[in-house]
């Protein structure tokens, strides 16, 4: 993972150097050129706008249309799929239902409307939470994997071993682990409902998903952590910077980038989380991710659960590009300095 | 430079709308069609766990050796395999013939125009078979698939601790008094009761029983308005909700799904317990309560609950070729030697009335004569083309209702409300 992971950030950052110092000279290629380059590309752009940009453009269309409706004089469905304007993405962000005899009406508790917004707050904040601990522990395993000692590798491939094992079987573990009469309860001796119950229902997943993910941070980081010169700490030891100091003047700075990844990824994860909860609580008890929302509404209403995607999809895009923007400002800043 | 990042962001980030455009069109225009074709064609069914199906194709491949069935198993979890269905029915697939229906999903399928109306050509007799099993594979008042396996609620309790197994609710708690836990599951005396009661399909069922006790309904005969706001449907939910306020079903239950809950009573934690007949041969077996349980009908208010119906059915698909092959082969799941080879077998509750009388049977089968009770006063969950919303209306507010996060009365004013939204197209 390390050895991959290095030239990646590396050559990302030398990548956009080049690319900036090739800009002016595009014409300057040989046609040949260009026609080899486009058929080598070709093929995966083929493939990219067949199995990404069709499904992705043909479900914006069908967020605009209407689900089937039941037919009251024969009682069998219509085929639906008329012109809705933005009557789903008002179901789902003005929290408009459909009232009985026309017209609506704001969305009764119990239908998937008008769980929205709650689902997208705690979507949101499982992110938050997850990441910033994520990060910490993350940093610190690096730390200490970046330390020479004796059984080095050995905790290198224990601190693996959750980020290897399939989310879905984690989960079940953490099933079992968080069950009324299973492990937790039997070692701390107590009776606790931990999925029963909002706070600790969010607890169980964020715990659960920190011991899963944390490792790929933590790889992340040491890889970063392996691309710093010793010497620049020697040096720094020479000019009398004590061990604080080189972490947070040195360390940080320089791991920046790498780190910057790891954090990109992990919220792009997070942000569409759905197998830890589904297996854990089903999405009840203040614990449904807006993924969980647009598969339940999925087994009723295509159409909606369109909409709900790529309302999805434009909360994922807009935090990604602000992630993306805060750091590549800090990377470039501190490259071309 | 940032368009780039911008386009390659798009790319990562698209596999989240991936998802939503597996489905396909939807498609009712082929309703009603049927032929009398007649050669091989498919049974699709989900995973065989009790082995029962190997006899069924063997059986009828020896009588009709050019009718010849094939057996797909789906898999072994019901939400999957309600999406193949789906996805199979929207290609219009010739080649899903016959199909496994749950019960529940019946009135979808109808309302979509995917499976044909038993009726003319197609009709089928049936006389023999449990009424209830029947009336959960109607829709608008005609029959759409053909009922060849039943699942009833039972109450199981503890021998050890009471005589007799009470009949009401009333006489259940009182039964409770002294001999367990208030609350949770903690110290050496059991919880009182339990049934499933997780946020789930189970709780739909839980709270469906309860409700249809108290001589409640869920949704109206039309299967669209709902009639859940009344003053019985709230007196039977109140026995779930005041199980949690006065302790009788401990707090653990609202994580109870039937595994939990069942490991729960094998466990010796509970004195009371609803589950299906599966759980009979589980505490028979490796359990802590072995020889000392025993199997009653569910309580109600004043004797006599109302068990939820399970089960499954066997539909013919629209856009079969061989529906009259299909037709005999629906008539053949129903037939008494397959029947009763599935309960000797898989032990899976036959739908034809006389089997539960059978006396070898009973005694290989402690519960049979129990189960035939419950099934046959037993209520088909709301049969309405919406369930999938119906359900999630019942769900998430009797669960509101449970954790005390909402009054009995609002809860079943928001679940008739959202009940009703479904109706109107959500």
């Amino acid at each position: 993972m390390s050895i991959v992971s290095e030239p990646i950030a590396e050559n990302a950052a030398r990548g956009r150097k080049n690319r900036r110092k090739r800009s002016g000279r595009n014409g300057g290629l040989h046609s040949g050129d260009g026609r080899m380059a486009l058929y080598l590309l070709g093929p995966t752009m083929i493939m990219l706008a067949l199995i990404v940009g069709y499904p992705v453009l043909n479900a914006i269309y069908k967020s605009f249309l209407t689900d089937p409706g039941l037919d009251d004089s024969t009682g069998l469905f219509n085929e639906g799929n008329d012109w809705n304007g933005t009557a789903n993405y008002a179901h789902w962000i003005l929290q408009r239902c459909n009232a009985v005899g026309g017209g609506t009406e704001s969305c009764p508790a119990g239908n998937l409307g008008s769980q929205f917004w709650d689902s997208v707050w705690v979507t949101l904040g499982f992110t938050v939470v997850t990441v910033i601990i994520e990060v910490i522990i993350g940093m610190l395993f690096a730390l200490m994997m970046h330390q020479a000692f004796r059984g080095r590798s050995l905790v290198r491939v224990a601190v693996l071993i959750p980020w290897a094992v399939p989310t879905a079987v984690i989960a079940k573990l953490w099933v079992v682990i968080f069950d009324p009469q299973g492990v937790l309860n039997n070692v701390l001796g107590t009776s606790f409902a931990w999925t029963s119950e909002a706070g600790p229902a969010r607890m169980a997943i964020v715990i659960a998903d920190v011991w899963k993910t944390t490792p790929f941070i933590a790889l992340l980081i040491l890889a970063g952590l392996q691309g710093i010169s010793s010497e620049v700490y020697e040096s720094a030891k020479v000019d009398g910077a004590n061990a604080w100091q080189r972490f947070w003047r040195i360390t940080l700075p320089l791991v920046k980038p790498a780190l910057a990844v790891a954090v990109i990824f992990r919220a792009l994860d997070v942000l569409r989380m759905y197998d830890l909860p589904w297996v854990l609580t089903q999405g009840s008890n203040g614990t449904q991710t807006i993924s969980i929302l647009v598969v339940k509404e999925l087994a009723s209403k295509l159409n909606s659960a369109a909409a709900l995607s790529t309302i999805t999809f434009v909360l994922i895009f807009a935090i990604a590009l602000a992630l993306v923007r805060l750091f590549n400002a800090n990377i470039v800043d501190r490259g071309t300095r | 430079m940032r368009g780039k990042g911008a386009a390659a962001l798009a790319g990562v980030l698209s596999s989240v709308l991936v998802l939503s455009a597996c489905g396909g069109g939807s498609d009712s225009d082929s309703a009603g069609e049927t032929n009398t074709g007649r050669g091989p064609f498919t049974f699709v069914t989900g995973k065989d766990l009790s082995g029962i199906m190997p006899f069924v194709a063997e059986e009828w491949n020896k009588a009709h050796p050019d009718e010849q069935v094939t057996i797909k198993q789906q898999s072994d979890a019901a939400d999957q395999q309600l999406s193949d269905l789906q996805q199979h029915f929207q290609a219009k697939d010739p080649d899903y013939d016959v199909v496994t229906v749950d019960v529940v999903w019946t009135a979808e399928f109808a309302a979509k125009g995917w499976i044909v109306p038993l009726k003319g050509d197609l009709a089928i007799d049936q006389g023999t078979l449990i009424p209830a099993t029947v009336e959960a594979a109607t829709y608008n008042g005609t029959q759409y698939a053909a009922p060849y396996d039943s699942d009833g609620g039972l109450l199981y309790y503890r021998t050890d601790l009471v005589k007799e197994a009470p009949k009401t609710w009333e006489e259940l708690i009182t039964s409770c008094e002294g001999k367990t836990t208030s609350g949770t599951i903690t110290g050496s005396k059991p919880g009182c009761y339990a049934g499933q009661l997780a946020s789930y399909e189970g709780l739909t069922v839980n709270a469906s029983e309860a409700i249809n006790a108290a001589g409640g309904t869920i949704v109206s005969e039309d299967g669209k308005s709902a009639a859940v706001d009344s003053a019985q449907a709230a007196s039977g939910l109140d026995f779930l909700v005041n199980g949690f306020k006065d302790g009788y079903i401990p707090k653990e239950a609202l994580g109870f799904k039937e595994t939990e809950s069942l490991n729960a009573f094998a466990a010796g934690d509970l004195m009371y317990l609803r589950n299906w007949p599966y759980a009979y041969a589980q505490l028979s077996g490796d359990s802590k309560v072995k020889g000392k349980f025993g199997v009653a009908p569910l309580p109600g208010p004043e004797g006599g609950g109302a068990s939820t119906l399970g089960g499954h059915s066997a539909a013919i698909s629209a856009y079969s070729k061989n529906q009259a092959s299909a037709l005999d082969f629906l008539k053949f799941l129903q037939s008494e030697e397959i029947q009763r080879n599935s309960l000797v077998k898989g032990a899976k509750a036959p739908v034809i009335a006389s089997l539960y009388d059978d006396a070898e049977l009973n005694e290989e089968f402690g519960y049979l004569a129990t189960l035939k009770e419950s099934i046959s006063t037993a209520v088909p969950r709301p049969v309405t083309p919406f369930y999938p919303a119906v359900t999630q209306a019942i769900q998430t507010n009797a669960y509101a209702a449970l954790q005390g996060k909402s009054s009995t009365a609002d809860a079943l004013k928001d679940m008739a409300a959202s009940i009703n939204s479904a109706a109107a197209g959500g």
